[in-house]
């Protein structure tokens, strides 16, 4: 098969993905007993009524799911139930770039403390190098990472005053999240590198490359990193999708104003439209990312069967 | 021919003496030796089976309730008769993380064994009925694994209401597609074994090789999987309670301990501090333990 049709599998997939997500959402949200104006203080019953055709809720709910299934598709995520005269996608479009910037610097955080760390224990394997990165890593992969933003907030905020914590002031206030968020991942990926490195050092073509008279700069840096690399390129949904979902509560430890904090928030609220519109976001966001490592796997190793 | 009187028949233990077969081991035993001599993992079980004994004794025998307030000794660190100190309503926060711990542990244990049935029969399905049956259900499988589950549990919990009930029913529903997956690699590839052929002989039903030979077979990947997906279970609940979707008051998990410690963290840190470390230890823990296993199952998978 070649890699056009492939591209476009994938994307046809992905978008059935998509489709089944929304679904899902829709009929989970209306599956919850009691409407979503339903409060602690009795509203009269007029309201509701006024309330509940000015959200034309009274409609037939597969004729309610077409309509909102063709918002979706025009990008209308539709208004807000709790944020008056607010639409979803104002929302999003106010608190996503902060989360984008602390969950990007946390995502380039992660590659390039995680890889190095495991190329080194890699070549050192069984040295206190290795043993270091590895117990590093284990804790990484072991500690909540709620701890951790608790952790860092006392240190850094508490015990020492070095940052204030709980007010957004942009980039400075977005090291310590990303900090965090990036915890998890790096340990991971520095596993995934030293195993693939350990593999891919004992084969053939890399005792080839050494023959040829390659320097084991060249061997190491060219040669078996490109392969030692793909399993992170495959890890490269997931990780996305560790990074969002912990942004929930870094965010709300480090009164970050991003999406993530503003997603729990519209949990507590019981902001339906919002929790609905910010899932098939962040489901969007997650599947574009599967899609793009994919294709990226595709292009960068020959070898993948092109499905 | 000889003459019989220069030979002395063997009596029977020395007969025996001479065999020179050791006796058979099991594989499940050979699993267990080498699973012991793994230091790591070995460390990992007796942690585990500590925590376990701790949870279910340790807050029978404590002088102190985990719901009894008393706010003369509000906030205390730790001392001698409170080990752990107490929280902002005088609780004895020891045995508060004993308890906690029977909850998150009953949450990893129940939750992950709910996964495994569902991941079990459906794999084990998807597998052994093969063609078209199994590429539709492995798509199904495909679409589950691109979503970000977190959200889907995060989106059920608030459908189902907070509570522990619905924290085992959540996370059993949803975290069982790796567990599918992994049963229907096992199953494709025992399938064409002699022993199912055998079976099938004989004129055992489907249902019969899949239950009797096949899953059975399938045991140890399974056993892998959910090493790890028991810390996964108490990760993620302790991640629920954090968010506030968790078990309520007076109950706590170790999320929901972590959660009431942070908002007073700047004045008293040993509060997070203890709950957190239980949590890290039961993770670390299991975390050894499953690498082990999955060493001592596959010898060669070793690195």
């Amino acid at each position: 098969m070649n890699i056009r049709k492939y591209i476009f599998r994938r994307v046809i997939s992905s978008l059935l993905t998509l489709f089944i997500v929304i679904t899902l959402t829709f009929f989970m949200m209306r599956a919850i007993p009691g409407g979503p104006f339903t409060d602690e203080k009795a509203i009269p019953s007029f309201v509701l009524e006024k309330m509940m055709s000015r959200y034309n809720l009274n409609d037939n709910l597969f004729v309610q799911y077409g309509r909102y299934l063709l918002n979706v598709l025009c990008l209308d995520l539709g208004p807000s139930y709790r944020y008056e005269g607010m639409t979803v996608n104002e929302l999003i479009a106010g608190s996503f770039p902060v989360s984008f910037m602390v969950g990007g610097i946390a995502l380039i955080l992660a590659l390039v403390v995680g890889i190095p760390a495991g190329i080194i224990s890699a070549l050192k394997r069984g040295q206190w190098q290795d043993r270091l990165a590895m117990i590093l890593a284990t804790l990484g992969v072991t500690v909540p990472s709620f701890v951790i933003a608790a952790a860092l907030v006392y240190l850094f905020a508490w015990r020492w005053g070095i940052v204030t914590v709980g007010f957004w002031e942009g980039i400075s206030t977005a090291v310590l999240p990303a900090l965090t968020l990036a915890g998890y991942p790096a340990a991971f990926i520095s596993r995934l590198v030293r195993s693939g490195m350990l593999e891919i050092l004992q084969q053939d073509y890399i005792r080839t490359a050494y023959a040829k008279g390659l320097s084991e700069r060249a061997v190491i840096y060219i040669h078996a990193l490109k392969n030692a690399i793909i399993p992170v390129i495959t890890y490269l949904g997931p990780l996305t999708a560790g990074i969002l979902t912990g942004s929930f509560v870094v965010e709300q430890v480090f009164g970050v104003p991003g999406l993530g904090s503003f997603f729990v928030t519209s949990i507590t609220n019981r902001d339906y439209t919002t929790i609905m519109g910010v899932t098939i976001f962040y489901s969007a966001l997650l599947v574009l990312f599967n899609l793009i490592a994919d294709l990226c796997l595709a292009v960068v190793d020959p070898r993948i069967k092109l499905r | 021919m000889y003459d019989r009187a220069l030979f002395e028949p063997l009596t029977l233990e020395e007969k025996l003496d001479a065999e020179v077969v050791s006796s058979s081991r099991s594989y499940w035993r050979d699993v267990w030796l080498r699973l012991k001599s793994d230091k790591l993992a070995a460390f990992g079980l007796i942690v585990i089976l500590m925590i376990l004994m701790l949870a279910i004794f340790g807050p029978m025998i404590s002088p102190y309730e985990y719901d009894a307030q008393d706010f003369m000794i509000s906030n205390e660190p730790p001392n001698f008769s409170h080990w752990f100190g107490t929280d902002m309503f005088g609780r004895d926060l020891f045995v508060r993380v004993l308890y906690g711990a029977r909850i998150s542990l009953a949450v990893g244990f129940l939750a992950s064994f709910i996964s495994l049935f569902i991941g079990v029969i459906y794999g084990g399905i998807s597998g052994f009925a093969g063609g078209r049956l199994d590429e539709v259900m492995m798509r199904i499988v495909d679409v589950i694994y691109s979503v970000p589950m977190m959200i889907y549990v995060i989106l059920l919990m608030v459908v189902v209401g907070p509570g522990l009930k619905s924290i085992f029913i959540t996370l059993g529903i949803s975290y069982w597609a790796p567990m599918a997956r992994i049963v229907r690699a096992e199953v494709m590839r025992l399938k064409n074994e002699e022993f199912i052929l055998a079976a099938k002989v004989l004129g055992a039903s489907s249902r019969r090789i899949l239950l009797r030979h096949l899953i059975p077979n399938a045991m140890g990947p399974v056993l892998v999987t959910l090493t790890f997906s028991i810390p996964g279970a108490i990760f993620t609940e302790a991640f629920l309670s954090f968010v506030g979707l968790g078990v309520s008051a007076p109950m706590a998990s170790w999320g929901v301990l972590c959660n009431d410690a942070v908002g007073s963290l700047a004045v008293y840190p040993y509060q997070l501090f203890f709950p957190a470390a239980a949590i890290s230890i039961t993770i670390l823990a299991f975390n050894f333990l499953g690498d082990g296993l999955r060493d001592a199952l596959d010898p060669r998978m070793r690195k």
